[in-house]
């Protein structure tokens, strides 16, 4: 920068290297973010290329025949279908109240502390771990054996912590004044959670239920020993195809087929464990776009 | 309070009766709110009561075989658990319980996968948080989320079917199961929490530190390492925390792409078997009551243990944070 005239705004020696040193991390750390996401959607195309004989309506709707070699998925895809309901059911409720409690009546003191702390742990136990967990809680001690109702509890459990956490989150969200003025209404305190908390706090709630669903649905080593099973006959047609196992009936669902096929039965077409990988994240696809359709409405509505 | 409302009685409806109902039972209501609210407690003790519960017999050599009378079995040689590299738990003649080589299976794993994970989740993150804008910003946080979305069963698929064949064909190794593609595996089933939480920690970094940054004549890179990494380290430390976690507690993954062959790991081409797939692969097998079975159980309270001194440590670092922000 030897120009006749000083310039004192011109850019010296040093801030024109700083300028590339940006430019070139800039460039680095998005190539890094792309390492991670490329080889994800190549995998996505992978998958449902080699699926791609395999898939049509008949693959869903047909139970699985002749050792897997044959039919479709229908079992165990209304099996994962009863076991997210089922666990739902019992941790939606749950999990949705705890928020409440920590959001509106905790204090902060050592218990809500401890509580916090528990949550935090309770999602960072090993998947397998609550496995275990079901085995020796619900089917042995509570005496259920192994059903679908033990699986649901445990997936139950194990789901617990996010809700706890984004409804925590969505009631948080929810502006202090809301509640002051329903209490100077006289409003007691659960009646303001009904009426101005939680409506106003809903599609946050549902968007932490929904990827709860995800996660439960795809969920493998809890229900390993607590109901899942390789094959049940169960009928192709009519009520008993739709609603195949009792809350006590062994199930089989689509994250235990696919580890069945892949790794312990001969003879099982590729397409056919294609398919139900690409069908597992589908769904999850599926259900996902849906939390964040729920984000993006949740963002439109907010009028505060 | 609901008693002094004026009650008009065109105001009587279905609705109206339900509400006072409701209303009526506010104090069974807050009481079943306060229940769940304490659930996590609950559950995190049963957890650990349970599973401890079933390994019990092996430590103390007492089986209760109902009816309160208690029976004498086996106890388990837990220096041997602890030291011996050796598992064989259905041999005819000695069994024999030691889970070294699988304790290094996992950590193996796991270190492969941080090695991997951490540089990529960190640049990850700190392009997400400092240079990306607006759309482009939503667009790749939903597309990392979706890999958080894949379930570890599917993972554990890809690395059967797509990264077997790939590592068999780059390193001419006869089978492709071993730490390496379970660590890769690993690796991209961690980064959606490592780049989540260290772009939350990022981002609790008051704009003032940057915008300080930048007045000094730092480039963004300059604002980001000497500025944003040392008053974010506690979040990213964590976050590496929390990705050990889970490559810890990781089932089916490295169930399906280890090999699963107890063995003590020499080079990253070596299969392994790591706590989590000893487990899931055995107590379909072992017999209720019997010291395999009971050993299993005790691999699992060796894996609660590590993982909530894990998340525990997490935590601390993370409410450091917090009370520092607020000093």
């Amino acid at each position: 920068m030897s120009s006749e005239i000083n310039n004192p705004f011109a850019s010296t020696e040093q801030e024109h290297r700083g300028k590339k040193v940006e430019l070139l991390v800039k460039f680095c750390t998005l190539a890094m973010t792309w390492l991670l996401i490329i080889p994800v959607l190549a995998i996505i195309v992978f998958l449902v290329y080699k699926a791609w004989p395999a898939l049509s309506i008949e693959f869903l709707l047909d139970n699985p025949e002749k050792k897997m070699t044959a039919g479709g998925i229908w079992g165990p895809l209304i099996g994962t279908f009863f076991l997210v309901l089922v666990s739902l059911i019992i941790a939606a409720p749950t999990g949705i109240l705890a928020g409440v409690y920590l959001n509106e009546f905790a204090r902060d003191n050592w218990v809500t502390r401890f509580i916090n702390l528990a949550v935090v742990n309770l999602a960072g136990v090993p998947s397998i771990v609550h496995g275990l967990f079901g085995l020796g809680a619900f089917v042995y001690f509570l005496g259920m054996d192994r059903c679908l109702l033990a699986a649901s509890c445990t997936v139950a459990v194990m789901t617990l912590p996010v809700i706890i956490t984004s409804t925590k989150e969505a009631l948080a969200s929810v502006p202090m004044s809301f509640r002051v003025a329903c209490w100077n209404m006289g409003a007691t305190k659960w009646q303001t959670i009904r009426t101005i908390v939680l409506p106003n706090s809903i599609s946050g709630i549902l968007t932490g239920v929904i990827l709860q669903v995800a996660r439960a649905a795809g969920e493998t080593a809890p229900i390993l020993f607590t109901g899942a099973m390789i094959s049940s006959r169960i009928a192709d047609s009519g009520w008993d195809a739709m609603v195949p196992y009792g809350l006590d009936d062994r199930f089989m669902a689509l994250s235990y087929h696919l580890y069945i096929i892949s790794t312990q039965w001969q003879n099982v077409p590729e397409s056919f464990k294609f398919g139900t990988a690409a069908v597992m994240i589908g769904l999850v696809i599926a259900v996902n776009s849906l939390s964040i359709g729920f984000r993006i409405y949740l963002r439109a509505r907010k009028k505060w | 309070m609901s008693e002094t409302t004026p009650t008009v009685d065109s105001d009587f409806s279905l609705r109206r009766g339900i509400q006072k109902v409701v209303d009526f039972m506010e104090p069974a209501i807050v009481g079943l709110i306060y229940l769940c609210g304490w659930s996590a407690i609950i559950f995190v003790m049963a957890i650990f009561f349970f599973v401890f519960k079933e390994s019990l017999p092996a430590i103390t050599g007492i089986e209760e075989i109902g009816g309160g009378v208690d029976a004498e079995v086996e106890k388990l040689d837990l220096v041997e658990f602890t030291t011996s590299p050796k598992w064989i738990p259905e041999s005819a003649k000695k069994p024999t319980f030691g889970i070294l080589a699988l304790m290094l299976g996992t950590l193996s794993v796991t270190v492969l996968s941080m090695v991997i994970a951490v540089p990529l989740g960190l640049g990850a993150a700190v392009y997400v948080s400092e240079f990306a804008k607006g759309k482009s910003r939503e667009i790749l946080k939903v597309l990392i989320e979706l890999l958080a979305a894949i379930p570890s069963v599917v993972w554990g698929f890809i690395g059967l079917v797509v990264m077997n064949p790939m590592i068999v064909d780059v390193t001419g190794e006869p089978v492709g199961l071993n730490i390496l593609n379970a660590g890769i595996v690993l690796a991209l089933m961690s980064v959606p929490i490592i780049v989540s939480v260290s772009e939350d920690a990022l981002r609790a970094v008051p704009d003032s530190f940057r915008e300080a940054g930048i007045a000094l004549g730092a480039n963004r890179w300059e604002m980001v390492y000497k500025v944003l990494f040392p008053a974010a380290k506690n979040g990213l430390l964590a976050a590496v925390l929390l990705g050990i976690g889970r490559g810890i507690g990781e089932t089916m993954a490295v169930l399906m792409c280890t090999g699963h062959s107890v063995n003590m790991p020499t080079s990253i081409f070596d299969p392994v078997r790591t706590l989590t797939a000893t487990i899931a692969a055995e107590l379909g097998e072992a017999v209720r009551g019997d010291m395999h079975y009971h050993t299993l159980f005790l691999i699992g309270v060796v894996l609660f243990v590590f993982a909530f001194v894990i998340n525990l440590t997490a935590d601390l670092i993370v409410k450091g944070i917090k009370v520092q922000g607020n000093e």
